[in-house]
């Protein structure tokens, strides 16, 4: 075919253009930044160059609390959504009655607006003067005790984040792991049904391998989604989360840049590139394990 | 004989043990299913009910028998929700609209046309897949804010208007397309771009809609770069709408009407899906990212 090399990048242009701008330049900027001491945005000045914005960042108290806060949710959500999700996904997969109708209930969480609906389960587990919540009159017709599960205690706030995480992320771990399963050859099951193969085997002997690619995919693409956690507390905790104790690393990132506290990109850009480095990290050891349990 | 009445006792057995099974799984899917929808009855349920009603309730109902649509005036009146809804349609219509055009003319190069340094630059685009969206945000947000750019359409749209992904996407299905046809509309001295909006984008429709309907829920939805570059609430979106009303506007104590308020803005996107139901679902498994 002949070359048009003119014509050709006159196409490419407005993408080139755009992703020079937004992505490209930004991306060498933002290491830049990082390495810039004391710049002021106002007037574009710097005092010198070295890792002091990464040791500020890992001395801010905020910063190791966001740290802890989107740890412990990343170990929290991730396994336990894939579980659950794969869970139902199977009791999906079992079934034939009524199967479309639950799985266009469950896939609504993912059109909803997540600030929007944070607000529902606010009211749903907070507790004010005039009411506490119908989750703390639940807690209390099974004999407990009540307790403000936004501006209470550490545990119960991580308690009610983790929930709504879980509750965001579900429909996309059941819609692929629905499909995952539909897909296994059922070939496969026939044969040892012959055998007389029991549920359970079929299950981690055939299942399991089966599907390991999808869940596998499910797994790294979780631990991306949950270290980048940022609106589902927003719209929880409000935002000011440093406040509220419930920030994380995206929060940091953010605030560093323009909230309260705001107004420096050396810093956003330093706590952006170790959170990058740990996203880095975790994928690749991620992947390491995958090559010994997951069947092609 | 008594080899009859054994087999029919296992199979008995085995009928009783599909029956609590078959119990075991609709249970559990109706629990998940009535998680998922109580959050949204709750809105609904709160909010029609009324101020008063809501407030004097210490232990909260399960229903209201008076039903009030006051919130819903109170939602579109204490607080410019009008506007944000305005601002979030013209933001969807020109972030789709403008994205389609640049990755349809992106992948159209990438697909079809040969120039040098075409795989060069395929790569390079490939690579920058994996370029998380808070690496580059600091600067953006540096580069709209000396652009003058703050508090303004352009800057919400500008940043979006490409997807590397979406790029990927659209290429991948445009290479598909057998070459014959290529030659055959060369030959009836069709150019590249007719060429592209009357044979190419046709047979992709399905994929473009897929993009255009994930594209549409993502500007919907978006909150941190909407946040970051607005602070006039003229120009504010549902997400930061809805968020600014929660922490000043109509009130923390007037929760009714802020669940009119999240109705109104959920309900767009719900009914979309439950339009287009099939292609929502295929779409955002094939490109879909939340979770």
């Amino acid at each position: 075919m002949e070359k048009k090399n003119g014509k050709a990048w006159l196409y490419l242009l407005p993408a080139l253009a755009f992703l020079g701008v937004f992505m490209i330049y930004p991306l060498v900027d933002v290491f830049v930044y990082s390495f810039e001491e004391g710049y002021n945005s106002a007037s574009q000045t710097f005092f010198g160059t070295g890792l002091y914005n990464y040791s500020y960042v890992l001395h801010d108290p905020y910063f190791l609390q966001a740290l802890k806060n989107t740890f412990l949710l990343v170990i929290i959500t991730v396994p336990l959504s894939t579980g659950l999700a794969l869970l139902i996904s199977l009791a999906l997969s079992s079934i034939e009655k009524l199967k479309s109708l639950y799985q266009t209930v469950f896939f609504l969480p993912y059109v909803t607006n997540t600030l929007a609906v944070g607000l529902v389960f606010m009211i749903l587990f907070k507790k004010t003067a005039y009411t506490d919540g119908l989750i703390n009159l639940m807690i209390t017709w099974f004999g407990g005790s009540s307790v403000d599960f936004i501006d209470g205690p550490y545990w119960a706030k991580m308690f009610v984040l983790c929930f709504y995480t879980i509750w965001v992320v579900m429909p996309f771990k059941v819609l692929i792991l629905t499909s995952a399963l539909a897909s296994v050859n059922q070939n496969y099951y026939n044969a040892a049904r012959i055998d007389g193969t029991s549920k359970l085997r079929i299950f981690t002997r055939i299942t399991l391998p089966m599907i390991s690619p999808m869940l596998f995919y499910l797994v790294i693409t979780g631990f991306i989604g949950a270290f980048k956690a940022y609106s589902d507390a927003v719209a929880l905790f409000g935002t000011n989360l440093n406040a509220a104790g419930m920030n994380t690393i995206v929060g940091y990132v953010y605030d560093m840049l323009y909230g309260n506290s705001g107004g420096y990109p050396s810093f956003a850009s330093a706590a952006a590139i170790l959170l990058f480095a740990i996203v880095l990290t975790i994928t690749c050891i991620n992947l390491m394990i995958s090559r010994k349990h997951v069947y092609y | 004989m008594d080899n009859q009445t054994d087999y029919k006792r296992i199979e008995r057995r085995a009928a009783i043990g599909k029956v609590l099974s078959r119990t075991v799984v609709y249970v559990l899917l109706t629990v998940w299913a009535i998680v998922v929808l109580f959050p949204f009855y709750w809105m609904i349920l709160t909010s029609v009910k009324s101020y008063s009603a809501y407030n004097s309730e210490y232990i909260p109902r399960f229903f209201t028998l008076t039903p009030t649509l006051q919130n819903y005036v109170d939602a579109f009146t204490a607080v410019p929700l009008g506007r944000y809804f305005l601002n979030t349609l013209v933001f969807t219509l020109a972030t789709t609209g403008l994205m389609l055009v640049v990755i349809t003319l992106a992948a159209f190069a990438f697909a079809r046309l040969e120039f040098r340094g075409k795989n060069l630059a395929f790569t390079i685009l490939l690579s920058l897949m994996m370029i998380p969206n808070e690496l580059v945000i600091i600067t953006n947000f540096v580069t709209v804010t000396d652009l003058g750019l703050r508090n303004t359409f352009l800057g919400l749209i500008l940043p979006s208007v490409t997807s590397v992904f979406y790029i990927y996407l659209l290429r991948e299905n445009f290479a598909q397309i057998p070459d014959e046809l290529y030659y055959a509309a060369k030959v009836d001295g069709t150019s590249d771009l007719k060429y592209l909006l009357k044979v190419m984008i046709p047979i992709c429709r399905p994929t473009m809609i897929t993009i255009v309907i994930l594209k549409v829920i993502e500007c919907w939805n978006s909150y941190v770069w909407p946040r970051l570059i607005t602070d006039d609430p003229g120009y504010f979106l549902v997400s930061n709408g809805i968020q600014e009303i929660r922490e000043n506007g109509i009130g923390r104590e007037n929760i009714p009407a802020m669940m009119a308020a999240v109705v109104v803005i959920s309900v767009p996107l719900i009914l979309l899906f439950l339009i287009f139901r099939k292609k929502v679902m295929a779409g955002v498994s094939r490109g879909g990212t939340k979770g």
